[in-house]
């Protein structure tokens, strides 16, 4: 189940059942884990800062929530922030918008997705957990594209099947996993950097 | 293959942003890339057009196409009292202190179609200091600007708004403050008295008078670090001493060059003091 390749950064999208998957998947992670992790939740624009607090308590690695032009590093997970999309820049960099509605979401999984997918290419990860609409199926398609890796939850094991299945139909998964595995499975990740030779 | 087009496309990006600056003065090339790129990919598969290279000879030929890009590329996304717990602290905690000034100028950056303008242009009247403030609102798009001074909004979006306004602290029947036809409504005409609608780009334009209060919230995500600093600049040099400065709830001057110009006031809603 693991995979040899050097991956660079988690891309992750999941919508309704969100805070059980993650609160699942995400402790998994080693503290040293050397990929960035980025993750569109959809929520309600008012919803307050109990998820990060929640997740922050489980996990290893920090869970931040996404600052507008703020590097990304390993050691951190970003949470995008309710209302707003959360997009990787060329450098490297986190940006906010305030763009129209994606898939009637904002933040959308798409727009993470899609950013993200231009600037790591082929060493971006994209995982599609529990949702119940299908926003992250066109991201994850992208991602695929460009020769990154699709991880999926399996639909079987979701709390609404639609976004995994839906990433399924229109992208394909190479890895479709309960969220346990999913946890093992990211946890055997390595970011080697560049080869010398 | 895939990778080099993606270059390719960085390339054309960077080639279209700088023929609008040459052709139109409309200067993009500060903005933040990720959120230009879907918008031009958007316009380009609408256009029919294979490649961006391609649609910028339609740009550079057609002022009419441009003006359609223009309005692509100012995202004119507002709504009233958006964010609540802001507009509570403006009421609660600015306002108070500038209750004493003679004049209370301020200055809506960035106003889109208005409905900040109007929600602050609410909040004067009903702590009693609309008469005596002068309200300069701008925006670089001539076309939502337009709209901004009709000050005519879908009645649909009003139930929002309404609950928007209460969360707030609004102490009014927000009814009172507009009049629907149809499906839509008219802002009363006496908040437009002291709103000066003017066109003025944040990239390009100068210090245009001495402000005790500046707004300008969710157009600085849209900038690059250099770019905020400009702006940051113009708006210290716009600001009298004490004066305050108001961010959207994820703007932040303190990664800025001028984080020593300003003091929180109100941290969490983004609200400084010029020092
Ligand atoms: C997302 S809207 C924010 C509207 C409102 N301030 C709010 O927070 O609800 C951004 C606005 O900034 C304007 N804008 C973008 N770049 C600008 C510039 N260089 N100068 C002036 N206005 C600009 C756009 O036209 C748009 O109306």
């Amino acid at each position: 189940m693991t995979t040899d390749k050097s991956y660079e950064a988690v891309v992750m999208g999941v919508s309704a059942g969100g805070l059980h998957a993650l609160e699942t998947v995400l402790p998994q992670l080693p503290a040293d884990f050397s990929l960035p992790v980025m993750i569109v939740q959809h929520r309600t624009r008012t919803s307050d800062d109990f998820l990060l607090r929640f997740l922050d308590e489980l996990c290893l690695l920090r869970i931040v929530e996404a600052e507008d032009k703020v590097g990304v590093q390993k050691g951190y997970i970003y949470l995008a922030p309710p209302g707003y999309h959360l997009q990787v820049e060329m450098d490297r960099s986190l940006s906010l918008s305030v763009d129209p509605p994606v898939n009637w979401s904002r933040p959308s999984v798409d727009v993470l997705f899609e950013t993200a997918a231009d600037v790591y290419r082929d060493k971006l990860v994209g995982v599609v957990l529990t949702g119940a609409n299908r926003d992250g199926s066109a991201g994850l398609a992208r991602i695929k594209q460009l020769g990154g890796l699709g991880v999926i939850q399996d639909p079987e094991t979701a709390e609404a099947p639609q976004m995994p299945q839906g990433a399924i139909d229109v992208a394909g998964g190479d890895r479709i996993l309960s969220l346990v595995r999913i946890g093992q499975f990211l946890a055997t990740l390595k970011n080697e950097g560049r080869r010398r030779f | 293959m895939k990778f080099n087009d993606i270059d390719t496309e960085n390339i054309e990006i960077e080639l279209l942003l700088e023929a609008i600056y040459q052709k139109y003065d409309y200067d993009f090339r500060g903005y933040s890339r990720a959120s230009i790129k879907r918008r031009l990919k958007r316009r380009l598969s609408l256009s029919g057009h294979a490649t961006l290279t391609d649609m910028q000879r339609e740009v550079l030929y057609d002022p009419d196409f441009f003006h359609v890009l223009l309005q692509d590329l100012s995202i004119n996304v507002t709504e009233m009292f958006r964010d609540p717990s802001f507009y509570k602290a403006v009421r609660e905690v600015v306002l108070p202190l500038l209750a004493e000034r003679e004049i209370i100028k301020i200055w809506h950056a960035g106003c889109s179609s208005g409905e900040e303008v109007y929600s602050i242009a609410i909040l004067l009247q009903e702590l009693g200091l609309y008469g005596k403030s002068l309200i300069y609102a701008t925006d670089f798009d001539e076309t939502i600007l337009s709209k901004a001074k009709e000050g005519i909004y879908p009645v649909d979006l009003l139930q929002a708004y309404t609950r928007n306004y209460r969360d707030s602290g609004g102490v009014g029947s927000f009814a009172d403050y507009y009049s629907a036809r149809y499906e839509l409504v008219l802002m009363d005409k006496a908040l437009k008295e002291n709103i000066v609608f003017s066109n003025h780009n944040l990239v390009t334009d100068g210090v245009f008078g001495e402000m005790d209060l500046v707004f300008c919230r969710n157009v600085l995500i849209y900038f690059k670090r250099e770019l905020q600093d400009r702006v940051f600049r113009l708006f210290k040099e716009s600001l009298c001493t004490g004066g305050f400065l108001c961010l959207g709830t994820k703007e932040t001057v303190r990664i800025s060059q001028y984080t020593g110009t300003f003091a929180d006031v109100v941290k969490k809603e983004k609200i400084y003091r010029k020092n």
